[in-house]
C-alpha cells in the first residue's frame, strides 16, 4: 500500500493494544515470581529485638542478634568516650562525630552492627592497633567508635535504628 | 526437517551458524510446513508445553520454600500458604496446573486416537508420547505426597504397596521403596528428589517427541499424507503460532478460573490435615486423573491381578499402533470405528466415575464391565474393525475436497463439530 504509507490504521491500532495488554499482563504474572524470593511477613515479624542491657558492666560488651547478623552492645568507659571524641575528623577516612553515633546523653552505650563494611565479616572486639576492633577477615581496624581507620572497609560501621525502651532495655529495629 | 538450506544473512549469524547450527533449527521451526486444515484440537500440544514450562518454574519456586522432612513438610507447605510472598497463587497454579496437565494431556491423547495419530509412520512419537504420559502420572503421584497430609501419607501408602503383590521379592521392594518400614521421612526425601527430576526428564522426552514429530510431519484432521511444502501446507509461524496462541488464552481462562475461584476443588480437603501413621481417612481416592487406573485396580478381586491389569491398561498403549488394522487413519472415514472411539470415551469417563466411588454393589459391578471393555477395545475391537469395516473413500489431498465440494467434505465437518 504505498499511496497510504504514513496512515494509521485499524490494525496498527489493535496491533498496539494487543502487545500493550499482553506486555503489562506477562509483567503482572511475573512479579508474584520475583516478589516471592523478598522477606515475607514472617520473616519482618522478627525484625526487632529487644535487649536487657542491667548486667553490663562499663569496659563489657555483649553481641546479640538481629535479623541473622550480629549487633554489638558495648558500654563504654569514660576514658573510651574522651578517646573516641577526641580524633580529629581530618584522621578518619569516613568522617563522622562519636555524639552522632551515640543516643543524647547515653554516651556510654553504642550499639553497632557487628559486621564489617568490607565484605561482611564480624569483627573481633578489642583487637587491632585502635583498641576497637579487628576484621580477621581482610585487616580492617576499627576504633572505639566503630569507624574504621585502617584497612579495605569503606565505611564506619553501621549504626541500627534503636531505641532506649527504659534504662535497662534496649529496642534494636 | 525441512530441505531447504538456510544461510543466515549477517556475517557473524552465519560465522555461529556454522559451528551450532542454532538459526537453522529456528528457521526450521518457523518455516516448519503445517497441513492447512489442523483444527483446534491440535493447540493441545502447544498448551502442554505451555503446561510443562508452568510446572517447571512454579516447582522451582516452591522448592525454595519448601522443606522435605516428615516433622517440617506440612508446616512448610502452610508457611507458603500464608507467609510467602504470593506463595498462595504459585502454589495453587502448581497444584491446579496439574490437574489442567492432565486435562489437556487425554484431550491430547484421544485426539491421536480419533484422528490415528498413533499409525504409521508416526509410532515413534507415540510411544514417545506415552513413556511421557507414565512419567507425569509418576511426578504427580510424588507430587501429591509431598504436602504430608492425610491423602499424602495414605496415598503413598496405597501405591508403595502395589509393589508388595510381587511373589517373592515383593516385600523387599517395598521396603527399598519406603526406606523405612512404612512411608516415613526417608520416603519423602526420595520422592521430593524424583519429583524433581521427572519434569526434566520429560521436558527431554518432549524435544525427542517434538523431533519425531517434524520427520514425518503432522497428521490432519483428513488423516491423508501430503507433501510438504505444498499447497496444503502453511508455515508454521505465524499460522499455527497464533492459532496455538489463541487457543491457550482460552485454556488459561479455565485455568485462571479454577486458580481463582475454585483451588481446592479438584483436590481432597483431608490433604490439609497433617499426615498421621495411626488413622487413615475414611475414604481414600487419588486425584481424578489417576481414577480410571485406580477403578481397574480394584476390580479385581486379587491383589496380584489388580496389579497387573492396573499396569497392563497402560502398557497396552504402546502398542496400539499395531494392535489397530486399518490402514485408514482418520474416523472422519472410519464410520465403525468412530462409534467404537466415542464407547470408549464413555467407557473412560465410567471408570473414572466408579474409581471415586466406593467398591461395592453396582460400582463394582458396573466398574468390572468397564475394565473388560476397555480391554476388549483395544485386544478385540481395534484388530476386527479394522479387517471388517469398509471405510469412506479419502480425499485425493486435503485441498481437493475444499476446492471441489465433494460428499466427503459435509461429511468431515459435522463429525468435526462433534468432537
Amino acid at each position: 500500500m504505498p499511496e497510504k504509507k504514513e496512515k494509521t490504521t485499524r490494525r496498527d491500532f489493535l496491533y498496539t493494544a494487543s502487545f500493550t495488554v499482553g506486555a503489562v499482563g506477562l509483567g503482572a504474572t511475573i512479579w508474584p515470581f520475583i516478589d516471592q524470593m523478598n522477606p515475607d511477613k514472617s520473616v519482618q515479624a522478627l525484625a526487632t529485638t529487644e535487649v536487657d542491657i542491667s548486667n553490663i558492666k562499663p569496659g563489657k560488651s555483649i553481641t546479640v542478634l538481629w535479623r541473622g547478623k550480629p549487633v554489638f552492645l558495648k558500654r563504654r568507659t569514660q576514658d573510651e568516650i574522651a578517646e573516641a571524641r577526641a580524633v580529629s575528623l581530618e584522621e578518619l577516612k569516613d568522617p563522622q562525630k562519636d555524639e552522632d553515633r551515640v543516643k543524647d546523653g547515653k554516651d556510654e552505650w553504642l550499639v553497632m552492627l557487628g559486621v564489617c563494611t568490607h565484605l561482611g565479616c564480624v569483627p573481633l572486639a578489642d583487637k587491632g592497633d585502635y583498641k576497637g576492633w579487628f576484621c580477621p577477615c581482610h585487616g580492617s581496624h576499627y576504633d572505639v567508635s566503630g569507624r574504621i581507620r585502617k584497612g579495605p572497609a569503606p565505611v564506619n560501621m553501621e549504626i541500627p535504628k534503636y531505641e532506649f525502651v527504659d534504662n535497662n532495655t534496649i529496642k534494636i529495629g | 526437517m525441512s530441505e531447504h538450506e538456510y544461510q543466515p544473512k549477517s556475517k557473524v549469524g552465519k560465522w555461529f551458524n556454522d559451528r551450532l547450527p542454532l538459526l537453522s533449527l529456528a528457521s526450521h521451526l518457523t518455516d516448519y510446513p503445517t497441513p492447512k486444515n489442523l483444527n483446534y484440537w491440535w493447540t493441545f500440544g502447544g498448551i502442554l508445553t505451555f503446561c510443562l514450562v508452568t510446572q517447571i518454574i512454579t516447582g522451582i519456586v516452591l522448592a525454595m520454600h519448601y522443606v522435605a522432612h516428615a516433622d517440617l513438610a506440612f508446616s512448610s507447605v502452610e508457611h507458603i500458604m500464608r507467609d510467602v510472598n504470593y506463595g498462595w497463587l504459585i502454589r495453587y497454579i502448581h497444584s491446579n496446573g496439574a490437574s489442567m496437565f492432565f486435562l489437556a494431556v487425554y484431550i491430547h491423547i484421544f485426539r491421536s486416537l480419533f484422528y490415528g495419530s498413533y499409525k504409521s509412520p508416526r509410532e515413534v512419537i507415540w510411544i514417545i508420547g506415552i513413556l511421557i504420559y507414565l512419567l507425569m502420572m509418576a511426578a504427580a503421584f510424588m507430587g501429591y505426597v509431598l504436602p504430608w497430609g492425610q491423602m499424602s501419607f495414605w496415598g503413598a501408602t496405597v501405591i508403595t504397596n502395589l509393589f508388595s503383590a510381587i511373589p517373592l521379592v515383593g516385600e523387599s521392594i517395598t521396603t527399598w521403596l519406603w526406606g523405612a518400614y512404612s512411608v516415613d521421612n526417608p520416603t519423602l526425601n526420595r520422592f521430593f528428589s524424583l519429583h524433581y527430576l521427572i519434569p526434566f526428564l520429560i521436558l527431554g522426552l518432549v524435544v525427542l517427541h517434538i523431533w519425531a514429530l517434524h520427520v514425518p510431519g503432522n497428521n490432519n484432521p483428513v488423516g491423508i499424507d501430503i507433501k510438504k511444502p505444498s499447497k496444503d501446507t502453511v508455515p508454521f509461524h505465524p499460522y499455527i503460532t497464533i492459532k496455538d496462541l489463541f487457543a491457550l488464552l482460552m485454556f488459561m481462562i479455565i485455568f485462571s478460573g479454577f486458580v481463582f475461584f475454585a483451588p481446592n476443588v479438584l483436590g481432597h480437603s483431608d490433604n490439609y490435615i497433617p499426615a498421621n501413621p495411626m488413622v487413615t481417612p475414611a475414604h481414600i481416592v487419588p486425584e481424578w486423573y489417576l481414577l480410571p487406573f485406580y477403578a481397574i485396580l480394584r476390580s479385581v478381586p486379587d491383589k496380584l491381578g489388580g496389579v497387573i491389569l492396573m499396569f497392563s491398561a497402560i502398557f497396552i498403549l504402546l502398542i496400539l499402533p499395531w494392535l489397530d488394522t486399518s490402514k485408514v487413519r482418520s474416523s472422519v472415514f472410519r464410520p465403525i470405528y468412530r462409534q467404537f472411539f466415542w464407547i470408549l470415551v464413555i467407557d473412560v469417563l465410567l471408570l473414572g466415575y466408579m474409581g471415586a466411588m466406593p467398591a461395592e454393589g453396582i460400582y463394582l459391578l458396573l466398574t468390572r464391565v468397564g475394565t473388560i471393555y476397555y480391554f476388549l477395545h483395544f485386544l478385540v475391537v481395534l484388530p476386527v474393525v479394522g479387517y471388517l469395516e469398509k471405510t469412506d473413500p479419502l480425499p485425493v489431498s486435503i485441498s481437493d475436497p475444499i476446492m471441489t465440494g465433494g460428499a466427503n467434505v459435509s461429511f468431515a465437518k459435522r463429525n468435526d463439530k462433534n468432537i
